[in-house]
């Protein structure tokens, strides 16, 4: 970033994007299909298995692919897990760039360790899950996994209600968040923002309510909305947008049934999609992640366009920094 | 009152503080190299090729089709085909990998490999302290590193490779009971290869 400041206030903010460049479209153009499942994983390694939903979602939308009922179902709890997750890091890491030096960091880490180990005696591995596949999971959950996930579920309110505990009333957070960085509902819809950070200015906008993807119409959850789209909105997002998804857990934790988690019809080996485009999209946990494929009937998709949360939301970082401070 | 909120947030880091020597959801971690948590079935880190019985190379059931080659994602397999045959087994002569490198300094450990493989020839392991002083070829594995018994694939998935075994027991019995009623219809020395490779699990063609 090149920026320009007057003590501790931003007069000027240039972000220069691209140094982590991966060039991750052109080996998805490069790579088959089923090739780019573990790429997706990298795109952003706390919510690896959004990724894969969201890729995958895009190839079953591309080949009209079905999923079974117990998958769309996994797909929830761990997306959902995921956000648990991804949420509590963020607070954590929010904390500590503030000067709560590690503590409540290592609170929130010590429960994503716990939902990390979920994941890592499901799919094998703790971050690069790989899990999803079009058409399905890779495998079943292993024996107690569901038992497990649920005592878990249930006890992640106290960490909730801990961590806010250590924000909400705190002076020093209230001092440094409120009023500060402060974004219009306006700017935000005209700059493509999504996930909490839109819904913190107050516009009401969850692709989980207005897409409806995969079994999201059959939870009842709340979309939680922010009032002055600043930095202590965003953060309380995050806390509310826990509980509501604590909520849809124990909710699919009632309602999913044993069967198959795979759809039989899909070919994994040389999977050819037929000539078409479609493009999937998700709320992931940092706002909407979606996959743009155009198949040429070949092995490999012809373009393969990655629609990036984070970058999105960052094109906003100096209209931010520069929104009149509260001193 | 101002210093209110603080004192509440100090009261939680009291109590994680204390709470971290009574109650084992607020400790979790563990003191790695002398303790160690065990880790789950399904954990995967780098492939290896299992095979059957004593001999790593008259067991080993990888065909050299390359479809793993093909598909992997990061490309760290090398496999160079043989130009002889080896029973495989099911005692049909196949070709048999001559050269089967895998750099798992390139590795991603995404399992592909396994998921694709038609003949159950490649898993994945459980190691994953590794660490070498050498640059280059110390983490490229080659045929004879990467040859495990099927004893080794038994001791860290239980499961899943009672399954494969099963499958393989399955599609032996099956070849054999096919060759039987083949022939039992046609007179010897006619069409018996066909059927016998008729039960093999076949590789795509693609």
């Amino acid at each position: 970033m090149n920026v320009a400041l007057e003590g501790e206030i931003v007069r000027r903010l240039k972000p220069v994007f691209g140094y982590l460049h991966r060039n991750h479209e052109k080996i998805g153009e490069n790579a088959t299909y089923l090739s780019s499942m573990p790429y997706t994983d990298r795109l952003d390694y706390f919510c690896s298995m959004t990724n894969n939903w969201a890729y995958a979602l895009s190839v079953e939308k591309l080949a009209g692919i079905e999923v079974p009922e117990r998958a769309e179902y996994l797909r929830v709890i761990l997306a959902e897990l995921t956000r648990l997750q991804n949420h509590a890091s963020l607070l954590g890491f929010l904390l500590n760039d503030m000067g709560a030096w590690g503590t409540p960091l290592m609170y929130a880490f010590r429960e994503r360790e716990k939902i990390l180990d979920l994941f890592e005696s499901l799919s094998g591995s703790r971050m690069m899950c790989d899990y999803m596949r079009f058409g399905g999971c890779r495998c079943d959950t292993p024996p107690g996994w569901m038992e497990y996930a649920r005592k878990l579920v249930d006890a992640f309110p106290r960490f909730i209600e801990e961590l806010e505990k250590l924000v909400v009333g705190n002076e020093v957070v209230i001092a440094r968040t409120q009023n500060v960085g402060k974004l219009s509902a306006e700017l935000a819809i005209n700059a493509g923002i999504t996930g909490p950070m839109l819904r913190a200015c107050g516009v009401n906008y969850d692709l989980r309510k207005v897409d409806g993807y995969g079994f999201y119409p059959r939870f009842k959850f709340r979309i939680p909305l922010g009032e002055h789209g600043d930095t202590y909105d965003r953060l309380m997002m995050r806390v509310l947008e826990m509980r509501e998804s604590v909520v849809i857990l124990k909710q699919a934790f009632e309602q999913i049934q044993d069967g198959p988690i795979m759809n039989p019809k899909v070919k994994i080996r040389a999977f050819r999609p037929p000539v078409g485009e479609a493009y999937g999209r998700i709320e992931a946990p940092k706002g909407e992640l979606g996959f743009y494929l155009i198949s040429d009937g070949g092995t490999n998709p012809y373009r393969y366009r990655v629609r990036p949360p984070s970058f999105i939301n960052l094109t906003v970082l100096e209209d931010l920094n520069l929104n009149p401070h509260p001193y | 009152m101002i210093g209110t909120g603080i004192l509440k947030g100090m009261a939680v880091t009291a109590r994680n503080f204390v709470g971290s020597y009574f109650e084992k959801d607020r400790l979790i971690t563990v003191q790695y190299p002398e303790e160690r948590s065990p880790l789950p079935e399904n954990y995967r880190n780098f492939p290896f090729l299992p095979y059957d019985g004593d001999d790593p190379h008259a067991g080993l059931r990888c065909v050299a089709c390359k479809i793993c080659e093909k598909e992997c994602p990061p490309q760290c397999i090398y496999i160079v085909k043989s130009e002889d045959k080896k029973p495989d087994y099911m005692g049909k002569p196949q070709f048999y990998p001559k050269v089967f490198d895998i750099d798992i300094s390139v590795c991603m450990s995404c399992q592909i490999c396994v998921e694709v493989c038609p003949f159950e020839a490649i898993k994945m392991d459980k190691v994953f302290e590794l660490s070498r002083r050498e640059r280059f070829d110390a983490l490229l594995l080659r045929k004879s590193d990467l040859a495990k018994s099927n004893e080794y694939y038994h001791s860290i998935c239980p499961t899943d490779a009672a399954g494969v075994d099963a499958k393989l027991a399955g599609a032996v019995a099956a070849a054999a009971k096919k060759k039987a009623a083949a022939a039992a219809a046609t007179p010897p020395g006619a069409g018996s290869t066909s059927a016998a490779g008729g039960a093999l699990p076949t590789a795509a063609s693609a």
